[in-house]
């Protein structure tokens, strides 16, 4: 770093359970290169201002989806967002909206975690296949009914972007809904009854308002609020046929 | 988990919003631009004779009734959604209140479309 950097002023939420009475604000100066990204910007206050600031990260290129925060009020990724599209003012970062925070900008995962595992995030083939079987074959559009949503990280930017979410946290969330509309939707699954139960409940799709903002902050271009819909309407069709004598529907 | 009964008061909100969506702003220019106005169409094209007559036609009585009944499905709908993103935690009271006066205009419509006969 030298003296013709510019300097910007990022100002992060800290809280530090066992010393902080609550969160607060603490702003550092730091200078920066335009393809500084704001995970950058935190890694060099780690670095250089202060050692003691807490936030998560890995791959640095939107795959791993952990160093999601606030920024700007905003929920993104700090690897996708620049610094210099903030310079000349500053530049807030928060821990996710709507988790409860551990630790400066960590925010706890447990909801979020056991939701995802409840849904069986993978594919129940409909009875065991053998290796002389070969492998499943699908055509081009069935493997586009879940292309987009098998793209999610992980990362809940759309849980923080949720207003549905953050008034009941028992709502399963835009991310664990769109993952479970990837397995539903696949060609090669037999766990779509089993999933149904989740989607059929007050705290599955029927939660949603149709808000929208899940698809808009996404980072990888899921859109959970379209695997939502599409699962309200099948929620509806599955709620009139469990009407119908056991045999009749589908 | 428990099923929810939301999908009879979405599909009634879905129907109503697909409707008002498609004739909506028709029928706000007939019944509110158009005739009052003597505009584009005959000033009695609503008087009561005319209206009574088209009340009292079966097909009349399909559409009246499907407008009214479902405009308000669709209407209570978004406003008990509304209240719950102010806050309102507890809404039994308000779902009461917003699907009861949808159910109460239903059957008001349905009586007062019978009552005024074929």
């Amino acid at each position: 770093m030298n003296e013709t950097h510019k300097v910007i002023a990022i100002e992060v939420l800290r809280y530090r359970p066992e010393l902080d009475e609550k969160p607060f604000f603490q702003t550092y100066q730091v200078p920066f290169t335009e393809e500084m990204s704001v995970l950058q910007g935190l890694l060099y206050i780690k670095d250089e201002l202060d050692g003691t600031l807490s936030f998560r990260w890995s791959c640095r290129m939107a795959i791993c989806g952990s160093c999601g925060a606030m920024i700007d009020g905003v929920p993104m990724l700090g690897c996708h967002t620049f610094l210099r599209d903030y310079y000349p003012n500053k530049v807030r970062v928060e821990p996710l909206a709507h988790f409860p925070i551990e630790r400066d900008l960590v925010v706890g995962a447990d909801d979020f975690i056991g939701k995802l595992e409840r849904i069986k995030p993978y594919i129940v083939p409909k009875e065991p296949r053998t290796l002389a079987e070969g492998e499943y074959l699908q055509t081009p559009a069935q493997l586009e009914r879940i292309l987009q949503f098998s793209s999610c990280i992980n990362c809940m930017l759309c849980y923080a972007a949720c207003p549905q979410y953050g008034l009941d946290p028992a709502f399963i969330g835009p991310g664990v809904l769109a993952l479970l509309h990837r397995y539903n939707a696949d060609s090669r699954d037999a766990a779509r009854a089993d999933r149904m139960q989740l989607v059929n409940a007050e705290e599955g799709v029927w939660s949603c308002t149709a808000v929208g903002y899940c698809s808009e902050v996404c980072p990888k271009g899921v859109d959970p609020a379209n695997a939502v819909n599409q699962n309200k309407t099948a929620s509806a069709a599955d709620y009139f046929l469990h009407w119908l004598p056991k045999g009749s529907g589908k | 988990m428990k099923r929810s009964n939301a999908p009879i008061f979405w599909t009634l909100f879905g129907a109503g919003g697909m409707l008002s969506a498609l004739i909506g702003p028709m029928l706000v220019l007939i019944t509110g631009i158009a005739v009052p106005l003597g505009f584009l169409l005959p000033a009695d094209l609503m008087s009561y004779p005319h209206m009574l007559k088209f009340a009292q036609h079966w097909a009349g009585k399909a559409f009246t009734f499907a407008v009214v009944s479902l405009f308000l499905w669709h209407g209570v709908h978004r406003i008990f959604h509304s209240l719950h993103d102010l806050g309102l935690k507890t809404a039994t009271g308000a779902k009461l209140t917003c699907y009861g006066v949808a159910l109460l205009g239903t059957a008001l419509a349905a009586y007062s479309l019978l009552v005024i006969g074929f």
